[in-house]
């Protein structure tokens, strides 16, 4: 924990306080669902590359709750080599962990034929090697603990491989099938494993160029409701808004003679 | 290529840390903590410990048996030196009655090799699954405070490895200020590793228990004070959801009965079988329908009742001071939230009224205790002490309603506080730092801070409760 922090009270019998990590947690979703955990009486490190904007969260929920809720710690997800002392570092920081949340994620829209090499490297790095990196720390620690829960969010874009952008797809559906894997290993001892599939939110992402037009999209307030949810009845895959899940289903089963004709 | 082999942990990292990751929780089984568990066997092993948490930037946490009810032994993400395996009596000299042990002992242990020779701990708790080192750490008392004092007082001579390395003896003349502050310094000072203590020389392994019921608590208050000087052993069961209603339990050794089969570890063994049939594993499960108000009500009347006749029996010295172990794991009974235990230590002149108040509290919150226990104290000279000149009560709240319950508990402290109570640091779990400051006196707490900064420069022990009252 950085100095210029408070420590995170210590919880006792009659004040219990849960433990949540949340990586990528400075804006859009991630900052909503840190408002609303904090909300919920957890406890929450958060974790970002932006120091400004983590600071102005977490003072902003220590205000709301007149006391240390949150501390933050500055981290690019793609330094692999940090995760090991830092995890170790923040649950010492919060006193053990309940929960972890992996929001952080890249995206990069290419314009109709183009292959960007380099922003697909980037994504696969923020959205898949970096979720691996910080989850095969937490995973063997929530394995013995013999409880916990991870929540990956990952997107509906990992359910086909479209047209519109290959590189995306790709890392989400290796992020939902490392998710599935882990759940898998860890439903036995005891750790659920929740996989976020959000559609389209309306966060700054819909600004950037080529971006598609808003389609049954939710506001980052409605995103984190919709996770605490599943959070909260320890599910294995929602999907946000729960009208996806429907869409998603005819998607998934168009068949290919059809699917590689269409256009998005 | 370089990625991969990043995240490839190194084999001591493997070896030490993930495989003894572990949740630990503790007596009364209301915190849970996960934490690194290591069981070290020599103190080159403990000093390894330290090294190692130096460069991982962990703190590190005692903890023998486990057997505080609050957070004395638990460390939220750190390291825990479980010291547990480091359990030999070291020499044992039936002549003089001096016992030299490591700190992992367990008062159960100690008993079984000193009764047969005609020895008994001088200080017991309530249950003999208790560590030497554990019990040091609070500076255990029992039902003889009154005569005998904590167990700090028969310690002749310790040593402990400090965190820098450093390996001191201490005893009452040699590093007074060690030894004075490490004994109910909560493992935080340095580990103690062998403890050097004199046995209480009995002829029977029998006591003679008088029991007597009481009506009033002000009845009740004034037995222990006028009982306690005719007795070697003294303590009371105070009913807390029909206030006043009460039984004394006060002992004497027993000189006429010198059976040496009676010394024996198997005659005073307690029966692990209830009416020699039902294994008392299985009594908890029994027990669980009945705590709730309505049932610990009718254990409680059905209790007075049975205690109203004033009689006198024998009982063998395990059976009278270890209850706790009477009924295994009895502690699970409470449910998954399980128990809390708020003990106040309380100067003979107030005690009666700020009881009083506090058991009216109890009613007014609808939160009653389900268990009431006093003692008579007296004040010793360690530097943490919880006693006083007066008496101790110690209540039992199963886990519920929890904000309600911690309104409540912080306006007891307010009200032991203003009647110059004290407080026991293996009990209570809800103390605040502004409570521990008040009734330790900032001249104490800047002193135990001064000696930690001295035998810990690095702060590499700390615990929750450490956190949490001095943090």
């Amino acid at each position: 924990m950085p100095e210029t922090q408070t420590m995170i009270p210590r919880a006792t019998p009659l004040i219990p306080r849960k433990k949540a990590i949340l990586i990528g947690a400075a804006g859009g979703i991630g900052a909503q669902v840190a408002r609303r955990l904090a909300r919920e009486g957890y406890v929450l490190a958060l974790l970002d590359r932006s120091e400004e904007m983590l600071k102005t969260l977490c003072a902003e929920i220590n205000q709301a709750h007149g006391e240390s809720r949150a501390i933050f710690y500055i981290h690019d997800v793609t330094a692999y080599d940090q995760v090991t002392g830092l995890f170790r570092k923040i649950v010492a920081d919060l006193g053990g962990l309940d929960l972890f949340v992996y929001v952080a994620g890249a995206i990069y829209f290419p314009a109709i034929d183009e292959f960007n090499f380099a922003e697909d490297y980037k994504m696969v790095e923020v959205n898949l090697l970096g979720a691996m990196a910080w989850m095969s720390q937490v995973a063997p620690v929530f394995q013995s603990m013999r409880g916990g829960q991870i929540v990956g969010v990952s997107s509906v874009a990992g359910d086909r491989g479209r047209v519109s952008n290959p590189g995306y797809n790709t890392s989400k559906a290796g992020f939902t099938c490392y998710l599935e894997a882990l759940r898998n290993r860890l439903t036995r001892h005891g750790v659920n494993v929740l996989t976020i599939k959000p559609g389209m939110v309306k966060t700054e992402i819909l600004n950037l160029p080529n971006a598609p037009k808003p389609v049954l999209a939710v506001t980052p307030d409605q995103a984190a409701d919709g996770i605490w949810n599943a959070i909260k009845k320890r599910k294995q895959v929602a999907y946000i808004s729960g009208l996806w899940r429907w869409v998603m289903l005819a998607l998934t089963h168009t068949p290919s003679v059809i699917f590689r004709r269409l256009s998005f | 290529m370089t990625i991969l082999y990043s995240l490839i942990p190194t084999p001591f990292t493997m070896k030490t840390f993930n495989n003894t990751f572990t949740t630990l929780d503790n007596f009364g089984h209301s915190m849970r903590a996960p934490s690194y568990r290591l069981r070290p066997k020599t103190p080159d092993e403990i000093y390894e410990a330290f090294q190692l948490a130096r460069k991982s930037g962990l703190t590190v946490t005692l903890r023998g048996a486990g057997r505080s009810y609050n957070d004395a032994a638990l460390n939220g993400g750190g390291i825990v030196l479980d010291l547990s395996a480091m359990n030999r009596i070291v020499e044992w000299d039936a002549a003089t009655g001096f016992v030299c042990c490591e700190a992992g002992v367990t008062l159960e242990q100690l008993w079984h090799k000193v009764l047969p020779d005609g020895w008994w701990p001088p200080v017991v708790s309530g249950t003999m699954a208790t560590t030497l080192g554990g019990c040091l750490g609070a500076n255990i008392h029992g039902k003889n405070n009154f005569r005998m004092g904590t167990i700090g007082e028969h310690v002749t001579e310790f040593t402990a490895l400090l965190p820098t390395g450093a390996q001191v003896t201490c005893s009452p003349s040699l590093n007074a200020d060690l030894f004075y502050s490490m004994i109910s310094g909560l493992g935080m000072l340095g580990v103690i590793t062998m403890v050097r203590l004199k046995m209480k020389k009995v002829e029977s392994g029998l006591l003679e228990v008088h029991a007597w019921p009481t009506r009033t608590i002000e009845e009740h208050l004034n037995s222990l004070l006028e009982g306690a000087p005719n007795y070697d052993y003294i303590v009371g069961w105070l009913d807390t959801i029909t206030v006043g209603h009460g039984q004394i339990h006060a002992a004497n050794y027993v000189h006429d009965d010198p059976d040496p089969a009676k010394m024996q570890v198997r005659y005073q063994t307690l029966p692990d079988r209830l009416f020699g049939v039902m294994p008392k594993s299985l009594l908890h499960y029994f027990m669980t329908p009945f705590v709730n108000d309505l049932g610990w009500w009718g254990i409680n009347n059905a209790k007075y009742i049975a205690s109203l006749r004033r009689h006198t029996f024998r009982q063998s010295h395990a059976a009278f001071h270890f209850l706790l172990d009477y009924v295994p794991d009895w502690e699970l009974s409470s449910g998954r939230a399980g128990l809390i235990q708020y003990q106040s230590f309380v100067p003979k002149e107030t005690a009666l009224q700020a009881w009083t108040t506090i058991l009216a509290r109890t009613k007014k919150f609808g939160l009653p205790s389900y268990l009431g226990v006093t003692k008579r104290h007296r004040p010793d000279n360690f530097l943490l002490t919880h006693a006083v000149d007066g008496f101790s009560l110690a209540l039992d709240f199963k886990v519920r309603r929890r904000e309600e319950m911690s309104k409540m508990l912080q306006e007891f402290d307010q009200i032991i506080l203003e009647a110059g109570g004290r407080f026991y640091f293996a009990k209570n779990s809800e103390t605040t730092p502004k409570t521990a400051l008040a009734f330790l006196g900032e001249e104490t707490v800047s002193k135990f801070k001064k000696l930690k900064k001295r035998t810990d420069p690095d702060g590499l022990l700390e615990s929750d409760l450490y956190r949490r009252v001095f943090g």
